[in-house]
């Protein structure tokens, strides 16, 4: 196939790929995306397959065949509250096939037109360095994250005494290497590189708490994407470029959209340790001998029928105790009693962006039903009861009021405006960033405790 | 001295030489155009490159602040499904004959690249399969 003609199918591939993004503006015409994003994906292999440079092809067929057996078990098995960590260990095998294929290209610069071995362009060579950088923080981040999403380790922040000066010196280092290998293209330069940066990709997310996820996970989708256009840049690869840069952009925005869910910036974020105070209860709210109003399955459900409209606010606790399906078998029942029902979702809420929308969706919630916190948050003033299923801080009004508290600032759902507020929560614990949420002591709510799933059973039983 | 024949001779041999200087500037301008030409085209494919990821990067901004929140989730998915086309890459350094380092690096990022292509398109489906209009 002539360079001409591959280029232009590259070019196909990568339209198809921003109509894969573009698709994703409504929930009408997102299937309709991702098949173009199937079908650019074909055409780039494709078309990489028939040029002068792909001669052997047993090889590439059984890579594909394990690594996409592989990928569609997984892809067909895993729960959807597990997704987060699918989507972190996928961002860590696209930094690591990231590293190999810089690790190819500096063995066999002949294959890639980057020059001799020995003697490679200088211009490839910071590009290969940076992708090789990017990609192997990638590798070792996404992996910390998933550790953490999972479960394997504890989801609190690891911090350690200077682990600022340790980081910020790393860092330093890279550069520094990244400069002298460009100098000498030395091999053991390139290994010492690849060993250095993991270690970077593992000390920067070890520090970052469990419920930054959402912020960590979309940071690793961008350097993904930076990693991918990096390689693209040393392979001189139009594609490539293209599609790292959608990545990502895509990943930064990401980032962005959730760290104003929170009123934090960026580097608050990385710099880590959120949350590590744990319990600290604020001065003045002398919580421990203040009176709480609990209640049933029965009195909720009571409350529940007699009411015109409720807004329902879902947040972590739902995903870990797997109580969507419950949740909206109560939600129907109300319905079909002439209740109104909502959902409110905070752009946080869960471990990762959009995680609360795929799991009332898995639930079968038609998505008209579920709003976005800029779309409902007028309506608690007038919506008899809100229900709130583990969530916490989110709700939190210390975040408008307490100037002192740590989550002072950012936006929250104004689930206090409603006539009753109704919290299914396990325990009295304070929620993710440490902090006595007043909410629970008002008049007009009632704690319902207990897990989220059976709550909810236990609701829908009264109900009928 | 002065007959005029052969200063007509000379006039018409100084109009030929001019001719023939004039067709070598020609031939030179021509060369000095193609040889600078090419210097465009071989000395700077970093700033064409440049070009493309500075207006991709552009694109990819103003196509992503237009997703709906709602399908933040499939986004994330899908730009990591897609970002796997760093397996063009990995094709390249498994194509050549025979076994080397360079072959077996691709070997595995092919693998590598296949689980993320497959599986992330896969999950992005069965996602993007629950938002359907519910009757």
């Amino acid at each position: 196939m002539s360079e001409s003609l591959s280029a232009l199918l590259y070019l196909v591939a990568a339209i198809c790929f921003i109509m894969a993004l573009r698709g994703l503006s409504s929930p009408e015409t997102a299937r309709g995306g991702n098949i173009f994003g199937i079908v650019g994906m074909v055409i780039a292999i494709l078309t990489t397959l028939a040029s002068p440079e792909v001669v052997s092809y047993w090889l590439i067929v059984i890579g594909i065949v394990i690594g996409g057996a592989v990928g569609a078990y997984i892809a067909r098995q895993i729960q959807m509250t597990a997704l987060p960590q699918l989507v972190a260990a996928f961002h860590s095998l696209v930094g690591l096939a990231a590293v190999c294929v810089a690790a190819a290209a500096f063995a066999a610069p002949e294959a890639y037109g980057i020059g001799i071995r020995g003697a490679i362009h200088p211009a490839s060579l910071v590009e290969m360095a940076i992708g090789l950088t990017i990609g192997a923080i990638t590798f070792t981040g996404s992996i910390v994250a998933f550790a953490k999403l999972q479960g394997l380790v504890s989801g609190r922040p690891l911090t350690f005494a200077g682990q600022h000066p340790i980081n910020l010196a790393l860092g330093i280092l890279l550069i520094a290497l990244i400069v002298l290998f460009v100098m000498t293209e030395s091999s053991g330069l390139f290994l010492l590189l690849v060993l250095l940066s993991l270690a970077f990709g593992f000390l920067l997310i070890v520090p970052i708490g469990g419920a930054d996820m959402p912020v960590v996970i979309s940071m690793l989708n961008s350097y993904s994407g930076w990693a991918a256009c990096g390689i693209g840049f040393t392979l001189s690869n139009s594609l490539l470029i293209i599609t790292g840069a959608l990545v990502g952009s895509s990943g930064a925005i990401l980032s962005y959209i959730m760290c104003k869910g929170m009123n934090r910036s960026i580097i608050n974020v990385i710099l880590g340790g959120f949350g590590t105070e744990g319990g600290a209860a604020p001065a003045g709210a002398g919580a421990g001998d203040r009176l709480v109003k609990s209640g049933s399955a029965e009195d909720a459900a009571f409350i529940l029928k007699n009411a015109g409209s409720v807004i329902i606010v879902p947040g972590y606790g739902m995903a870990v105790a797997q109580a969507q399906h419950a949740l909206r078998e109560m939600a129907d029942i109300l319905k079909k009693d002439g209740v109104k029902v909502s959902y409110a979702i905070h752009p946080v809420a869960g471990r990762m962006p959009g995680h609360m929308n795929v799991l009332l969706a898995e639930a079968n919630v038609p998505y008209d039903e579920v709003f976005e916190l800029d779309e409902i948050n007028r309506d608690f003033a007038s919506t008899d009861v809100a229900f709130v299923i583990g969530a916490n801080d989110v709700t939190n009004p210390a975040a408008k009021t307490d100037p002192t508290s740590p989550i002072y600032g950012m936006p929250i759902l104004d689930v206090e405006r409603a006539k009753t507020v109704l919290f299914v929560k396990r325990s009295m614990a304070s929620g993710y960033a440490g902090v006595e949420n007043e909410l629970f002591y008002r008049d007009n709510t009632m704690m319902l405790f207990g897990d989220a799933k059976k709550m909810c059973e236990e609701i829908v039983k009264a109900l009928e | 001295m002065a007959d005029p024949a052969s200063l007509g001779q000379r006039a018409g041999e100084l109009a030929g030489e001019a001719g023939a200087l004039a067709r070598n500037l020609d031939a030179l301008s021509q060369q000095l155009a193609l040889s600078t030409h090419q210097a465009a085209h071989a000395g700077t494919p970093f700033v064409f490159e440049l070009t493309i990821f500075a207006l991709a990067v552009f694109v990819g901004y103003y196509v992503v602040w237009r997703v709906t929140p709602a399908l933040h989730s499939p986004l994330m998915s899908v730009t990591n499904a897609i970002s796997s086309v760093i397996i063009v890459g990995a094709l390249i350094a498994a194509g050549p004959f025979g076994l080397g380092f360079a072959k077996l690096m691709g070997f595995v990022a092919v693998i590598l690249a296949a689980v993320n292509i497959f599986g992330g398109f896969i999950v992005t489906q069965r996602m993007l399969q629950m938002f359907q209009r519910k009757k």
